[in-house]
């Protein structure tokens, strides 16, 4: 490690040990853009969300359909890996509970895939009682293409890369498969709370 | 030193500093005394034949490590580096293709440290600048810039100011387009050496203008700072 | 902060792979395992505001590298780059 820069602070970080703030993080006020590529143009009318893998009979939403499920407006907390926390974050969207009513399926994990080509892994009871939901709107704007609009998946309780951007879909599956930032260094969970970042921590 | 109201010039001292190609930048991390760390990477501005290494810094509104580096480091601080880095945007007298650079902001950063190689190394190759700033007084470097344009030595510079020019102006008025770089870039049959720097979509958009006139994409090399240095 | 500026390019991760490979890198020529292209890295198109150091393809923009940097570790996925070409000292 380096010497001390004298008199540097860097970004403002309170580190307030909080029964909120996972161990590790700190509380932004902003909402920071991460993007592993370049953000992916999909118009509504192109849009669909699909449930497929091992279940009997795929299931497919087009915009209007999906939009025509029942929704919800939910207020959490987000952590970043990267170390920041956003609380009291309002997002309103379908629950994962809602989409996979009346699914018939042995599967244990699921695969969620994005426009552009993003992946995440998740056991089905994260994505399940009342724990998930696959949003179009934040604070009660429709969701901006920067922060995954125009529908994106929301986990809350894990680490926000498994909040994937741009969804497009849940592939369930009887084996885990690891994603995209999970094949390559970080946890197959992803338990802010347990600080599960990366492989064997 | 301040060389605009936002940009300033840092003069470091390192001990057992091998020396530096015009367009290398240097990694500078800065650590708080809780540990946290934050780097960003910053263009040499200095010529490799000058005594002192120097680094222009822009203090970006909600930056991290530019407000510390403009505007709380002090003569005799120490400032933790790692460099030169990079070897495929730099630039030696010693090639003899006319050279072009394009600038956007903070971009003429590491095309200041080509110019003034070029000026310490003697060397007569005809080279353009073309450089694009918000305003007057967002142009870095200029009086050197003005110095080095009327000093006869071959180089030749245009400015482009694209939100508010001073009454008088002569220059462009507008952001960089098919126009401008037509007039100001060389025949592309004299193969020169093009070298682009800047906001990523000012660069992509340069480089892009300069494919369609027909230039080689492969004698053109860009650096796209993002939106921000940090 | 628009996307298009979230990009860089391989000139901003020229440090990061001094720490990894032992030479200079952003002059190495890498094939791009999707579409073919060959380009110095110093050209190839990464995102640094992630998780981790996402290096792509200018033209195809599929994935050429994958860097994560862990608690004393890196994870490195060089799956998407067929081939890269260094410059070696004879």
């Amino acid at each position: 490690m380096g010497f001390i820069s004298r008199g540097f602070k860097g970004k403002r970080r309170d580190n307030v040990s909080s029964s909120r703030v996972p161990p590790g993080q700190h509380v932004v006020t902003d909402f920071p853009v991460l993007s592993a590529g370049p953000t992916p143009r999909v118009s509504v009318d192109q849009w669909t969300f699909s449930i497929v893998g091992e279940i009997d009979e795929p299931k497919r939403w087009t915009w209007r359909e999906f939009r025509a499920l029942p929704t919800e407006t939910v207020t959490k907390d987000i952590h970043c890996v990267t170390k920041w926390s956003k609380l009291d974050t309002s997002w309103t969207g379908v629950s994962v509970d809602t989409l996979l009513e009346g699914v018939d399926t042995a599967a244990d994990f699921a695969t969620v895939f994005s426009d552009g080509g993003y992946t995440t892994n998740l056991a089905l009871d994260d994505l399940t009682g009342n724990k998930a939901w696959v949003v179009y709107e934040y604070d009660g704007q429709p969701l901006h293409p920067e922060h995954g609009g125009p529908v994106r998946l929301l986990v809350p309780h894990l680490y926000f890369w498994k909040s994937a951007k741009w969804v497009r879909g849940i592939t369930l599956q009887n084996e885990e498969q690891p994603g995209f930032w999970e094949t390559n260094g970080y946890h197959i969970r992803g338990d802010p709370w347990r600080a599960q970042r990366y492989w064997r921590d | 030193m301040q060389e605009t109201p936002r940009v300033a010039s840092l003069f470091l001292n390192v001990p057992d500093w091998q020396g530096h190609h015009a367009g290398q930048h240097v990694d500078v991390r800065l650590t708080a005394d809780d540990g946290y760390q934050a780097q960003r990477s910053y263009s040499v501005a200095s010529a490799p034949e000058d005594a002192r290494l120097a680094i222009t810094v822009e203090r970006l509104e909600d930056g991290e490590v530019s407000p510390y580096l403009v505007g709380e480091v002090k003569v005799g601080d120490k400032v933790e580096l790692r460099g030169p880095i990079g070897g495929y945007f730099v630039w030696n007298a010693e090639t003899s293709s006319p050279l072009l650079l394009v600038a956007g902001g903070s971009g003429i950063v590491p095309l200041m440290a080509m110019l003034r190689h070029r000026s310490a190394a003697g060397s007569k190759v005809p080279a353009r600048l073309l450089y694009s700033s918000r305003t007057a007084d967002d142009i870095i470097y200029k009086e050197e810039l003005d110095r080095i344009a009327s000093s006869g030595d071959g180089v030749e510079i245009a400015h482009a100011l694209t939100r508010a020019q001073p009454s008088g102006w002569k220059g462009y008025s507008r952001r960089i387009d098919r126009d401008m770089v037509r007039e100001i870039a060389w025949p592309k049959q004299q193969s020169p050496m093009v070298f682009i720097c800047g906001p990523t979509s000012f660069v992509e958009s340069a480089a892009g203008l300069l494919v369609d006139l027909g230039y080689d994409p492969l004698q053109i090399k860009t650096e796209r700072f993002g939106a921000t240095g940090g | 902060m628009e996307a298009a500026e979230a990009k860089v390019d391989g000139n901003a991760i020229g440090g990061l792979l001094s720490e990894i490979f032992t030479m200079e890198m952003t002059t190495a020529e890498s094939t791009c395992a999707s579409c073919g292209a060959v380009n110095p890295v110093g050209r190839v198109d990464v995102y640094l505001r992630a998780p981790g150091v996402v290096v792509r393809c200018p033209g195809c923009e599929q994935v050429l590298m994958r860097i994560v940097r862990g608690p004393g570790r890196y994870w490195i996925d060089l799956r998407g780059t067929r081939c890269l070409e260094l410059a070696a000292p004879e």
